[in-house]
């Protein structure tokens, strides 16, 4: 194996593109530590997220298609949400097409003169205008791009943007072969402001067999791991649906807009009742045989006869509690028609159900009309959400065009600020209490994976700032260092130090394998650097009221707990930045 | 004769860890397309998988097809394929009525030998390794 990266970097606005050789595996591995590497060398600290010579990266990691559940991709960008840098992660066949195409990373700059769609291969790099495909929903945008491209059909990888992504929403997801994303903080804006529409990646080219006899040998280890055990049982079966019932049972799932945290009308909602009854079949990510991915359907009747159309909607706890929890929507089949509307347009389902949730509390309060919402948005009312989806994707009004630019940016405009339920960007679906909330918002990215807070919470009942703190900084870098590898966050019980460290060995990372911990503290210091050299600032971001008065499972929120965590974290996340990044 | 089907494909999640094993164990590759087994979705990712695999003819085409002799029948069906003598000219990808031949883009050619060892890592039993006789098949097929 190499130690170097092979890294694309596609200028769209000349239409020219250049392979280059980077020499710091050993020193940022791969993944997210790539990330953001390239954009500290390609990105504009001095530029918003919209100037065209903003990176968008896509990177994959040194473990990428050499073992199982190794299946993420990582995309970074400026977000046009805080304007500062950050990243997603998602599967689909995205990692495995990039390293068959032969590419440790991609990096777009330069804005197209026209909405075009790239794809690259092995042998070559294409930029076609798709001109024609403005205005499109993601699901259409596939089936053209597809009939555009047919070339390494099953072997690659399709990333799209419906309009919110070319209206420069904030909420504005990225697709990944139908039914994976890179959802937040609006990457779908970081392609489209590029004028992209679509990225095929082809993965049509080999690698060679690591020359290590132990390669096999610990592939079958891990494989027979993932696949012979229950390790990944909770993931395959229900799916993450299963935390439904119970976060709900120890009153820390958000209900209308965070107003509660338990409700007995989870039942209608819960694991159990999205598998019985609109379960239609499993599907998986590239090179992972765990199959987490759950396909819901529902069918409508389009005509007085007989007459049904069905549609297939992934579901996943985060967005059931975005788009029914959240919504007070307690109908299975509802919860996909609203994800199937929100995917329609190219929304993020969290950020969007979420926003919804505050726009709906907000006409309870009187605070906005249907002369704003021009939908009468109501806690329940799943036809409602579904035709407010749209107007929030297209950005049909000044109302919907500020909320979809965040939560918090029309509270400014309308009132309600107090009850915006934002932690860094729209909440995720844990109200295990302060320390989650402190985490979240001020999480790397703004996500519940950043770390561990909200399974420590439901462990430690005593309220340590010192000791929750941390705890925080101290899981932070085997994450950023799984993320750098890349793998899924669920296989972290899989692939520990130890592990990681036979992979790497087995495929030809001996170096790597013997500095995992400098590497993942290294990793996590330069993301740390990156973003604040973009603008992060922890005084900078406010937790609403309604975190504070929300009821958890340890009863009120500890006011004064939650703003001593909050600052202490944000304090030692300064330290990370300010520090000399870890000598190799 | 021992065959590898695909019974219950109708199950395959798209991991293609069939795909990976065939090229790992046999063809010490890395790959997904470099095998003897290969899976596409089947018109787009909602309507589920196919796998691109021999199905075991007797007379095979591949074999009338190809003009060295690399490829020869094997008894009962399928193909034993020399290496050594293949030329890389592509004439047997053609010849496969079901698209079971793939070329690499070095022009090297891959189908399945029917050996069975990528049946271990299909997580839903989509495949079996197994005698077949060909006119229970439509007990199988999907």
């Amino acid at each position: 194996m190499t130690d170097c990266f092979n890294v694309l970097i596609v200028d769209l606005a000349s239409g020219k593109s250049r392979a280059e050789i980077i020499d710091e595996r050993s020193s940022v591995a791969g993944g997210s530590g790539l990330a953001a590497l390239l954009f500290s060398r390609y990105g504009q600290s001095d530029q918003a997220w919209d100037h065209p010579s903003q990176p968008f990266v896509l990177a994959i990691g040194p473990l990428t298609g050499y073992f199982p559940l190794m299946s993420k991709t990582v995309c970074s960008f400026r977000s046009p949400y805080h304007d500062q840098y950050t990243e997603s992660h998602g599967g689909g066949r995205s990692a495995l097409s990039l390293f068959f195409a032969g590419y440790d990373a991609l990096v777009v700059t330069g804005r197209a003169k026209s909405l075009s769609c790239l794809s690259i291969g092995s042998r070559h790099v294409v930029i076609k205008d798709v001109g024609f495909m403005k205005g499109y929903g993601v699901a259409m945008t596939g089936k053209l791009i597809r009939r555009m491209f047919p070339k390494s059909s099953g072997h690659r990888s399709i990333l799209r943007i419906g309009p919110a992504g070319e209206i420069g929403s904030a909420m504005a997801c990225v697709n990944i072969d139908s039914y994976r994303h890179f959802g937040r903080l609006g990457g779908g804006s970081a392609m489209g402001v590029k004028n992209l529409k679509g990225i095929v990646i082809n993965g049509d080219s080999s690698r060679p067999l690591p020359d290590n006899r132990d390669y096999r040998k610990v592939y079958k280890k891990v494989y027979d791991q993932v696949t012979s055990t229950d390790m990944m049982r909770k993931y395959y079966h229900l799916g993450t649906a299963v935390n439904l019932q119970g976060l709900n049972d120890i009153k820390a799932l958000p209900w209308r807009n965070l107003q509660t945290t338990s409700d007995p009308e989870i039942a209608s909602i819960n694991g159990d009742v999205f598998a019985d009854q609109t379960l239609l079949r499993n599907g998986a990510c590239s090179g992972c045989p765990v199959g987490c991915i759950h396909l819901g359907f529902f069918r409508d009747k389009f005509k007085e006869d007989a007459r049904y159309l069905y549609h297939q909607v992934p579901y996943d706890y985060e967005p059931i509690f975005a788009a029914g929890t959240m919504l007070g929507v307690t109908d299975c089949f509802d919860v996909l028609r609203i994800l199937e509307e929100f995917e329609r347009v190219g929304l993020d389902a969290m950020s969007a159900g979420v926003a919804l949730a505050w726009a709906s509390e907000a006409v309870e309060r009187g605070l906005v009309s249907e002369k704003e919402t021009i939908v009468a948005l109501k806690f329940g009312d799943a036809l409602a959400y579904q035709e407010a989806a749209g107007y929030l994707g297209t950005g049909y009004n000044d109302f919907y065009c500020l909320l979809g630019n965040g939560t918090l940016k029309a509270s400014a405009v309308y009132g309600g600020a107090e009850f915006a339920c934002v932690l860094g960007q729209e909440m995720a679906g844990y109200a295990t209490g302060p320390l989650y909330f402190a985490a979240q918002a001020l999480g790397f990215r703004h996500s519940h994976l950043d770390t561990g807070a909200y399974s420590y919470e439901q462990k430690n009942h005593q309220q340590d700032v010192s000791k929750a703190v941390d705890f925080l900084i101290d899981d932070e870098p085997g994450r950023a260092l799984l993320t750098s590898m890349v793998a899924c966050l669920f296989a972290r019980s899989v692939y520990n130090s130890e592990t990681l460290a036979q992979c790497l060995a087995a495929t030809g990372f001996e170096a790597l394998a013997g500095s995992l911990t400098e590497t993942s503290e290294r990793i996590r210091q330069l993301r740390w650097q990156v973003r604040i050299a973009t603008g992060f600032r922890p005084d900078d971001v406010e937790i609403p009221k309604r975190f504070y008065q929300v009821a958890t499972i340890r009863g009120p929120v500890d006011g004064p707990y939650l703003d001593s965590v909050k600052a202490e974290y944000g304090r030692r996340i300064m330290d990370l930045g300010r520090a000399d990044p870890t000598p190799d | 004769m021992k065959f590898l089907t695909t019974p219950r494909i109708d199950r395959c999640i798209g991991c293609h860890s069939c795909s990976l094993a065939c090229a790992r164990l046999i063809h010490q590759q890395i790959s997904w397309s470099s095998s003897g087994i290969r899976i596409h979705s089947a018109g787009g990712l909602s309507t589920g998988f196919v796998a691109l695999v021999c199905l075991g003819c007797d007379p095979a085409p591949c074999v009338t097809a190809c003009p060295t002799g690399a490829f020869s029948q094997r008894q009962g069906g399928g193909v034993i394929v020399r290496k050594k003598q293949c030329i890389r000219c592509g004439e047997c990808v053609g010849a496969c009525p079901v698209d079971a031949v793939n070329q690499d883009e070095h022009g090297a050619v891959y189908v399945c030998l029917h050996c069975g060892r990528c049946v271990d890592f299909c997580p839903h039993n989509c495949l079996e390794f197994d005698d077949v006789d060909p006119l229970t098949r439509s007990l199988y097929d999907d």
